[in-house]
């Protein structure tokens, strides 16, 4: 990777033993825009704030959240990332289609293998693994971007946090971006084990308006969810609308 | 004389009511020499999946260790054994990865799937899958097995009525091919044990 001029890591140990490129990879993280993820007992949610530079953005070319496997209805993992609003440009949104890309060439695989639908933990392994590569390797930055990682599979509902270094956490609920510590303070108020799928989903809005600056609405947030179905759906803009009356 | 018939071997598998068996002759020969009586074609992958590798007997050494190093890595990830059905695929998925070089090898796999649902299969050395409800059968003396097995064959047999029928198809077949023989290893797999069985036959 990268010619021989740079084949030594970029991302290397400061004396007082962090490794700097992450630390500023998980800030730029911090600073895009509130996303987050509910575990309900029926299946998960997933949820992000949407907001566009300009009005003269065609909102429907944006999509935050994307579906990773796809056969047969058994198994639909969606990946939603975090994103910074005003730097796509700087390489944000590309990283998360790269590793969407790798993602679902890795559950692809695996499913040519074995036949079966890639289990999430296996597939949040290898994501985070080549997150890791990009953390070690000669030449390469780390990926500037955290995903939620949502998915049904045999082992029921899971949600989990990829970071930009490489290490994985599974969630009961959690937030990233802007507002991180308002949400998770309100998601720790209002998680319980046995919340159902359209609870977690309005406890997501509500959480997302907690930060929000403007009037909410089905065009600027986006909402995924996967259910016992086994498929993911990305909510329509209407049905955002309704889940948002019923909150009010 | 065929790569395939150089050591010469039998293979049989059958379902039963809740349960299944694997049974294999004993022979290993180099040509029309006998070489050994004890030779073991059907190895455990684990408790609830058997395979038995027919044809060439170095191809089914490396390709049983091959698949066993497969299944170890994958129970370490994912915590939990492979079902049989995936378990056949990885094996398809192997044997095609040498599609023009391949193992000398026809394997039989069988299992207790979900709900302890016996499933058996057998492929061709490039992994082409070959499903069946009933029996599935390997090796030099595969024609007279199939013989053997329709006619001896029964839906929903119980455990031990299972292992009388496998054990009859597979003796009676032997005789009839003079590569494979020297008796028989039978295993019956239910869901709460596996009973292992030695045959004696025509010593020949």
């Amino acid at each position: 990777m990268g010619d021989s001029q740079y084949s030594f890591s970029l991302t290397t140990f400061s004396p007082s033993g962090k490794l700097v490129q992450i630390e500023h990879a998980l800030t730029a993280v911090g600073s895009g825009q509130t996303s987050l993820g509910i575990k309900a007992a029926n299946g998960v949610v997933i949820a992000t704030e949407k907001k566009l530079p300009s009005i003269l953005v065609d909102e429907t070319s944006v999509q935050k959240i994307q579906s990773d496997t796809k056969y047969w209805s058994c198994l639909q993992v969606f990946l939603s990332f975090h994103l910074l609003s005003r730097k796509l440009s700087y390489g944000m949104g590309p990283d998360f289609r790269v590793l969407v890309r790798k993602s679902r060439n890795q559950a692809e695989q695996y499913h040519r293998l074995y036949k079966e639908p890639i289990p999430v933990t296996q597939l949040v392994r290898e994501t985070a693994a080549v997150m890791q590569e990009f953390t070690q390797s000669g030449g390469v930055r780390p990926f500037g971007v955290s995903l939620l990682v949502a998915g049904y599979d045999d082992n029921g509902p899971q949600l989990y946090q990829v970071d930009p270094s490489g290490s994985y956490f599974s969630w009961k609920a959690s937030a990233m971006g802007k507002n991180v510590s308002n949400a998770k303070t309100f998601l720790e108020k209002r998680y319980t084990d046995d919340m159902e799928l359209d609870d977690a989903v309005h406890t997501a809005i509500l959480t997302l308006k907690e930060g929000f600056e403007g009037q909410i609405s089905g065009k600027n947030i986006e909402i995924g969810i996967i259910g016992t179905d086994k498929k993911f759906r990305v909510l329509t803009p209407a049905e955002i609308d309704d889940y948002l009356a019923e909150v009010e | 004389m065929s790569i395939f018939e150089y050591n010469g071997s039998a293979l049989v598998a059958m379902v039963g009511k809740n349960c299944f068996a694997i049974a294999s002759d004993r022979r290993l020969g180099v040509q029309l020499q006998t070489i050994a009586t004890d030779f073991q074609r059907i190895s455990k992958i684990h408790d609830r999946v058997f395979l038995g590798l027919s044809g060439l007997a170095t191809d089914a050494q490396t390709l049983y260790q091959r698949l066993v190093f497969r299944h170890k890595l994958y129970q370490l990830r994912e915590e939990r054994d492979m079902k049989p059905e995936t378990f056949a695929n990885l094996v398809s998925a192997i044997l095609y990865e040498k599609r023009f070089g391949p193992y000398f090898c026809q394997p039989v796999i069988a299992g207790l799937g979900d709900e302890d649902k016996p499933f058996i299969c057998t492929m061709d050395s490039i992994g082409a899958k070959e499903l069946a409800k009933d029996f599935v059968v390997a090796g030099t003396a595969s024609e007279s097995l199939y013989g053997a097995c329709e006619s001896m064959f029964k839906q929903d047999m119980e455990p031990e009525e299972l292992f009388e029928t496998v054990s009859q198809a597979l003796l009676s077949s032997v005789d009839r091919d003079c590569l494979s023989g020297w008796g028989g290893h039978v295993y019956v797999v239910t869901p709460t044990e596996v009973k292992e069985r030695i045959l004696k036959g025509r010593m020949d």
